[in-house]
């Protein structure tokens, strides 16, 4: 096959092998807060897996001749009402943040995903159903559903899951939507239709792809509001059970004792607010990153 | 009115940079032109050329800190634009210097009637009274030829064809009476026929009123149509200026006679099943090749083109040609550089 | 005629606006009642102004849209009744090249992805081969093999319409519609591409069905001409009759309303059609050009004029003009 000879002169720039995720790396790195807060959140993630190891003392050991000590050196942040030492129930209460953080979220990222991946695509009657069922589910004041959930199916880690994820999906399947709504008038989607590529292959390998930046910005962003209900919920005493430690339940039980011993309280509420902090500049910067625009 | 030179508009060496984390990249380099009083004058160029970017840094609307704009002069109709502060930049807007863009759409807001839009200006600069502004706006539109115009006034954007916002947008952008309208593709979004229409309404006003324009287009086209000068634009630079007939007629930058063979003409028949075109792409501003910035895709490229980039050969008459062909140098140069 | 590669019959496209709670809601005519044969190996050029239809009418000759009615006849095989299974096998020989080189790449694929997907949709071959093929497309359109793994983003226009080109070829396809292909490209880079089509055409023995608004494009890469106005296909013929002797006069306001690039020929005199295109939704009576047209008469306001054929020309006017 000939070339237009037109076309053979070589003026064609130099075009390094490329990869989205090198160039993502790269723009992200140059957020400085979005940097931040990503060091916080490892730093975080570190300490909840290594808990056992890195913290100074037995959360679960009580002594009650040592109640509501001020900080000290054995004790950076105090004891509590039973002795306990605050700054161990933090790095306790950080692996059930955590894990009630990244795991709901990640059910509500995959069910919403899929509802709106098909909605947005399918339309008509689909649509309408789950378009409706999203509706409902917004609709209703969702502590409330929480709430239910909790009082009937009983108050535990699982539960409190399957409370985060009826809450979530119907936000994230709306966001998909809307964004396959929008992909599908593309011109690369009509392209995949007339190369005869079925309607599986246009949501999987064409739709999908162009949705997962917004569902990692998504995720990102709804891990502090996963820990954020966590809290909401335990601090009502319907979330995380003691002696069990979460963040939402050391807020809640720490204020009752809010004049004593203020630091009680006050830190896992620092704690809670670095961590949401540190993941919405990571979200943040994700969305910056991603955005094939921001690239030259 | 002393010494009031025939041109409204005066420029020369102006050059914009942008910083960027990669070091400066130079968008804008070495560009000189006049425009006279009641002239239409072209710059014609490719996406990349900089024809868009002059506009900017004529109306001072680089984004600032990252594009610097500077200029051994810039002169509005005696006012030199290079000492003005930012709100006085921003002052002569609308007023002595408007704009119209390529598109009608989203260059006007689609929640606020066409009237207070197009009679915006006067009540930034002129702090007229409402009355007052709906009156001008009226007389705006019949001097556009927007039909029925007592009713168009109060219309929403989108209630107006593409045709009759592109007439409102001029109305806008001559509601001050400035002294230079710059028309930015300002048809390049319309159907032909009616661009045709667009194009003869901004040659009435230009005899009627004597607006000066400065008219930005990629459309050779229009050029012949519509212009008395031209400047013709490749990466960041202008390589050849003229009055249109010897543009047309004694087109002597390669890149010219490159663009004017390969533009498709519906006034000639087919002569070829092939097009002649210029080869090659434009080049990335960030990386120009060394010495002339046309040469990888010249035809007639010779040694002293790789080494030194060509200043503006004057062919007289006020034609110049930014190619060593109309220069003199030394044929086999040996290794000097500038 | 044998050489016939595709012939639509009365082919409407009609969208229901509105109507929602019990109103009647308005019906927009995008395609009303086109007829037209393509001939084999030939470029015929579809031009009209926007909102005339001649996307959809692209869309629906190829089925990527259903039409209200009409039949489309492809070599024999009737379009308009084949299922969907039977559709998508023969969209290797039916294929697109879009006009928008950002939008039609998806931005998430590797060239390589981009030109497999036509292949591996109608079981080219073994992974290798696929490859191969991938490569050999590449090398083609005048882009080297290496860029395979690169992403669109990091071409020009230019190349991305080459790369489009490229996909559209990729199961050596019979029947292209090119929609407004080159319109988005600069001057320079839109004479590569129409000569890269050129030769890519006498090569691989390609059928043209190329859409577009610009009249300058046509005159030079055209071998026939439709003329479409609301819905309707105004006027037809060769490219030399169209330019040098418009019968339709909405053909001939087109024509005199396309900037001359020799400031000789300036003029204000040229005629320029006045007003504004009626909407589609609220179509005039009799003629749909009359409202603008100068040489109107009662019958055009009353009565729509039927396409008359006469050897190669075919014209919808009452009074169509005299050479």
């Amino acid at each position: 096959m000939t070339v237009s000879p037109d076309l053979n002169v070589d003026t064609v720039e130099e075009i390094q092998e490329a990869s989205l995720l090198r160039d993502t790396m790269r723009a992200f790195a140059r957020n400085r807060m979005a940097l931040l807060g990503l060091v916080f959140v490892a730093l975080l993630v570190f300490l909840a897996i290594f808990a056992p190891i890195v913290s100074p003392h037995d959360p679960y050991r009580m002594a009650l001749d040592e109640q509501f000590l001020p900080p000290s050196t054995t004790y950076w942040l105090g004891t509590d009402n039973f002795g306990r030492d605050v700054l161990t129930r933090i790095i306790y209460g950080a692996r059930i943040s955590l894990v009630v953080g990244i795991v709901p979220s990640l059910i509500s990222l995959i069910i919403g995903t899929f509802m709106g991946v098909l909605s947005g695509y399918i339309g008509g009657k689909v649509d309408f159903v789950i378009m409706r069922l999203a509706d409902m589910m917004i609709a209703f004041p969702s502590l409330l559903l929480a709430m239910v959930v909790m009082y009937t199916l009983g108050a535990n880690l699982f539960n409190i899951f399957v409370a985060l994820a009826l809450v979530g999906w119907a936000g994230v399947a709306r966001v998909v939507r809307s964004q396959t709504l929008a992909l599908k008038e593309k011109e690369f989607i009509e392209a995949a239709h007339a190369n005869g590529a079925s309607r599986v292959t246009i949501m999987f390998r064409h739709i999908f792809p162009n949705v997962v930046p917004t569902l990692i910005v998504l995720f990102s962003l709804s891990i502090p509001d996963a820990i954020m209900w966590e809290s909401s919920l335990s601090f009502l005493g319907v979330g995380v059970q003691p002696p069990e430690a979460s963040w939402g339940l050391l807020v809640s039980r720490g204020k009752e004792y809010l004049f004593q011993a203020p630091v009680v309280a006050i830190a896992p509420g620092v704690a809670i607010l670095l961590t949401v902090l540190a993941f919405n500049f990571v979200g943040d910067g994700l969305r910056d990153a991603l955005d094939p625009s921001m690239k030259d | 009115m002393t010494e009031k030179t025939d041109n409204v508009l005066s420029v020369r060496d102006l050059r914009t940079e942008f910083r960027g984390d990669r070091g400066h990249v130079r968008v804008l380099e070495d560009i000189s032109f006049d425009v006279g009083r009641g002239k239409i004058v072209g710059l014609v160029g490719e996406s990349g050329s900089g024809k868009s970017m002059t506009a900017l840094s004529l109306m001072g609307l680089v984004p600032k800190p990252r594009g610097q704009v500077t200029a051994t002069r810039m002169d509005l109709d005696g006012t030199d634009l290079t000492r003005l502060s930012q709100d006085g930049l921003r002052q002569l807007r609308g007023r002595d210097i408007s704009m119209v863009f390529q598109e009608p759409m989203t260059s006007l807001n689609p929640v606020r009637k066409v009237w207070e839009q197009v009679g915006e200006p006067l009540a930034v600069h002129q702090g007229m009274k409402r009355r007052a502004i709906r009156a001008r706006v009226l007389e705006m539109f019949e001097m556009v030829g927007i039909p029925d115009p007592k009713a168009r006034l109060d219309a929403y954007p989108h209630q107006l064809s593409g045709g009759l916002r592109q007439r409102a947008m001029i109305a806008m952008g001559l509601i001050c009476e400035p002294k230079l309208l710059i028309a930015d593709e300002p048809t390049t979004a319309l159907d032909v026929t009616t661009q045709a229409q667009i194009l003869r309404l901004m040659l009435d006003l230009r005899d009627r009123v004597g607006t000066s324009i400065i008219m930005i287009t990629h459309d050779l086209g229009i050029i012949a149509e519509m212009c008395d000068e031209v400047n013709v634009m490749y990466a960041g630079q202008i390589v050849e200026q003229a009055n249109v007939f010897d543009l047309f007629e004694r087109p002597s930058h390669p890149y010219t006679r490159g663009l004017l063979a390969s533009i498709p003409k519906a006034t000639e028949k087919r002569l070829s099943r092939r097009m002649p075109s210029i080869p090659g792409m434009v080049p990335n501003l960030a990386k120009l090749p060394g010495g002339c910035r046309f040469r990888p895709r010249c035809g007639d490229a010779m040694p002293i083109c790789m080494q030194k980039d060509p200043g503006l050969a004057d062919l007289g008459n006020g034609h110049g040609a930014r190619c060593w062909l109309h220069l003199p140098h030394d044929a086999h140069p040996q290794g000097e550089t500038a | 005629m044998n050489d016939i590669v595709i012939s639509a019959r009365n082919l409407t496209k009609h969208y229901h606006l509105g109507g929602g709670l019990g109103g009647a809601g308005q019906i927009v005519r995008a395609v009303d009642g086109v007829s037209l044969d393509i001939h084999e190996r030939e470029t015929f050029a579809l031009v009209g102004e926007s909102g005339c239809g001649k996307t959809t009418l692209g869309r629906i000759m190829l089925r990527l849209q259903e039409p209200s009615g009409g039949e489309i006849n492809y070599r024999g095989q009737e379009l308009t009744t084949l299922d969907e299974k039977g559709m998508r096998a023969l969209r290797k020989k039916l294929q697109v090249v879009f006009q928008d080189p950002y939008a039609s790449l998806n931005p998430r694929m590797r060239i390589e992805q981009i030109l497999a997907e036509p292949l591996r949709a109608h079981g080219y071959g073994s992974a290798a081969e696929i490859r191969e093929r991938c490569a050999a497309l590449l090398e083609m359109v005048g882009l080297r093999r290496q860029y395979l793994r690169s992403y669109p983003h990091q071409f020009s226009g230019g190349q991305r319409q080459r790369i489009g080109i490229a996909r559209a070829l990729a199961n050596n396809p019979d029947f292209v519609v090119c929609d407004e292909s080159v319109s988005a490209l600069d001057v320079s880079i839109q004479a590569q591409v129409l000569n890269l089509l050129r030769d890519l055409q006498d090569e691989l023995k390609l059928t043209y069905f190329f859409i577009t608004h610009d009249l300058s494009v046509v005159r030079q890469f055209a071998d026939r001409v439709g003329v479409m106005f609301l819905g309707r296909l105004v006027e037809v013929g060769t490219t030399e009759e169209i330019f040098s002797a418009p019968k339709h006069p909405y053909t001939m306001f087109l024509i005199s309303a396309v900037p001359r690039a020799d400031p000789h020929q300036r003029s204000r005199e040229r005629p320029i059609l006045k007003g504004e295109i009626p909407s589609p939704m609220d179509m005039p009576n009799g003629c749909r050009f009359h409202t603008r047209c100068p040489f109107a008469q009662d019958i055009c306001r009353t009565e729509d004029p039927e396409p008359q054929t006469q050897g190669t020309r075919t014209v919808a006017c009452h009074f169509p003009l005299e050479a």
